[in-house]
């Protein structure tokens, strides 16, 4: 079983970034579960989630302690959330992020990728609050090679409510462009 | 038949659609608001032919229901929480008045300290009112007892309303596969109300009035015992129905897992009996024999399958992720009483996950640890214990 969390901030995208996660590779006939861990909903404050993938049929219903991929929506988590904990020693850690992954300086095998300019450059959300989950799809599809891109970009057409193409572009912008 | 991912909620929402609810009368709250948006939806969207009612409170939602139910409408209701325990004193006119009303109920805990998370208080503290009690443990069993409720609570046998419980968040906003069944299926399998008394103006008659000591209110009640005693075997036989039509096989108030040759078996119910499945997976590959057993109804008590499939366990911990203060877990005493005047094995309560604390493979594999040391020394130190909590 892959186990993967998201770190977000209310209002990026995070829950459906978990969601679109899970629905692609539902589409590659994999079993799925995602789900939040949230309190009362608020844009801004530090938001979690997850997708579980298996080949077989999903028992467990707890959160997620010891994931194989940490996904980070906002940079500015890295300095007030212990992302990486529990994370698997071979695991990978996703930043979006303008910086190059070792200015993190993780002992884990760190990723990175523009997705906040991805998203202002595809006009989702707005330049104050861009919508990063798509971009960050796509990047997450390059670094892990549990999912194939064709698959994010189908289950965004399925599940995008409005500007389906632009999100399209958006993750294979962030697929290019992701550094590891 | 089409195969989505989709949350608990949104599952529920397609059981009421596709059992072609009639009249929808609800009122929204966390974590259960998306249950009753969707709904919404459909029936904006055309999608679904029902009267949507917006009500001021679940106090109004649950009046509405039992009147439209009462005039022949097949009705749906989904609250949580605190707007369960604000229904409370219509849930009791709901049964009494013998209709069968569906509710879809996300199982949360009840303020103070506020808490939008999971416990399963909000429905045992209506376990008195009559109502037929389901508890989820997937998004496809909210889906399909949805349409199989409908199927139970309308027959002439019953009469009786129903509630499933979906938890919060590990259900409710759960994305799971789900297969939603052909419409023309479900049609088959559930055909239209047809209430024994309807309340008509061309043929009036009234229900509920007043009844003398003298005359029939104690047969009133006894009638619903009397039909209630019927549900178990009426919901096997629909379950056995269900399973030809759709191929899904339910297997009635309990849900055995590895049980056959256990000699410490957890009783649960809700989401977490998965958590509680993938832990026994992990113990028996050490060769520790452990099960588990989720119970899938609290009303009726299934008391004789219970004592059926615990006479050869030697140890039992039954989980309660709700607590009857001044008392034990409610679950917890029903089966001691279930087993009294037998040859009882030892039994050991464990309240767990109160407010939506997460229940992990950790927490289960120390419950079981805890019930084996209690074998070893046949003894039980602490009757009701809780877990991970910080005191």
């Amino acid at each position: 079983m892959i186990e993967i969390r998201f770190h977000g901030r209310g209002g990026q995208g995070a829950v459906v970034a978990s969601n679109i996660l899970a629905d692609a590779a539902f589409k590659e006939g994999k079993y799925v579960q995602a789900f939040p861990y949230f309190g009362v909903e608020r844009r801004g404050a530090p938001v979690t989630s997850f997708t579980r993938i298996d080949k077989d049929p999903i028992k467990i219903k707890s959160q997620v302690y010891k994931p194989n991929y940490i996904v980070v929506l906002d940079p500015t988590l890295m300095n007030v959330t212990d992302v990486t904990s529990g994370l698997d020693k071979d695991g990978i850690v996703l930043i979006n992020s303008d910086k190059y992954p070792k200015y993190y300086n993780l002992s884990f095998k760190t990723a990175t990728v523009d997705a906040t300019s991805i998203a202002i450059e595809n006009k989702l959300g707005s330049r104050m609050a861009p919508i990063v989950n798509t971009s960050i799809l796509g990047a997450f599809a390059k670094i892990s090679g549990e999912v194939m891109l064709e698959s994010i970009v189908l289950a965004i057409k399925e599940s995008a409510p409005s500007k389906k193409e632009e999100n399209i572009k958006a993750a294979k912008q962030a697929y290019e462009k992701t550094i590891m | 038949m089409v195969k989505k991912i989709m949350t608990g909620n949104i599952a529920a929402a397609w059981g009421a659609r596709l059992s072609r609810a009639e009249v929808i009368a609800a009122y929204p709250i966390t974590p259960q608001t998306i249950i009753v948006e969707k709904l919404a939806q459909f029936v904006s969207d055309g999608e679904l032919k029902a009267e949507y009612l917006h009500v001021e409170s679940e106090h109004s939602a649950m009046a509405a229901c039992i009147a439209a139910s009462q005039t022949g409408a097949r009705t749906f209701t989904a609250t949580s929480s605190q707007g369960l325990v604000l229904m409370h004193e219509l849930l009791h006119w709901a049964s009494g008045a013998r209709a069968p009303i569906v509710m879809a109920n996300v199982n949360r805990a009840l303020a103070p300290p506020w808490s939008v998370w999971v416990e399963h208080t909000d429905m045992m503290s209506q376990r008195d009112t009559g109502w037929i009690q389901f508890y989820a443990e997937s998004n496809q069993e909210v889906l399909d007892t949805t349409i199989m409720c409908y199927k139970l609570c309308e027959d002439k046998d019953i009469q009786l309303p129903a509630m499933i419980g979906l938890d919060a968040f590990y259900l409710s906003h759960t994305s799971e596969i789900v297969d939603i069944p052909d419409q023309e299926k479900v049609d088959k399998f559930l055909p239209k109300f047809e209430p024994a008394y309807p309340l008509d103006v061309e043929n009036p008659l009234s229900i509920g009035s007043l009844s003398m000591p003298h005359q029939w209110y104690p047969e009133f009640r006894y009638k619903i015992q009397e039909a209630m005693e019927r549900v178990i075997p009426k919901l096997n036989k629909i379950e056995e129905e269900f399973y030809k039509e759709f191929g899904r096989k339910y297997t009635g108030p309990l849900e055995l897992y590895n049980t056959e040759d256990a000699e410490v078996v957890l009783i649960i119910s809700g989401a977490a009996t998965g958590t509680v499945k993938e832990t026994v997976d992990i113990l028996r590959k050490k060769g520790i024999k452990v099960g588990v057993i989720r119970l899938r109804m609290f009303r009726p008590f299934p008391s004789d399958y219970l004592v059926k499939a615990l006479s050869k366990i030697s140890f039992i911990g039954v989980i309660d992720r709700s607590f009857s203060f001044g008392h034990e877990g409610a679950i917890y005493s029903e089966i001691k009483a279930s087993l009294y005047g037998l040859n009882a094995p030892l039994i050991k309560n464990f309240i767990v996950g109160m407010g939506g604390r997460d229940i992990t493979t950790d927490t289960i594999t120390k419950i079981y640890e805890n019930c084996f040391s209690c074998l070893k020394n046949n003894k039980i130190d602490i009757p009701v214990e809780w877990i991970d909590i910080k005191v």
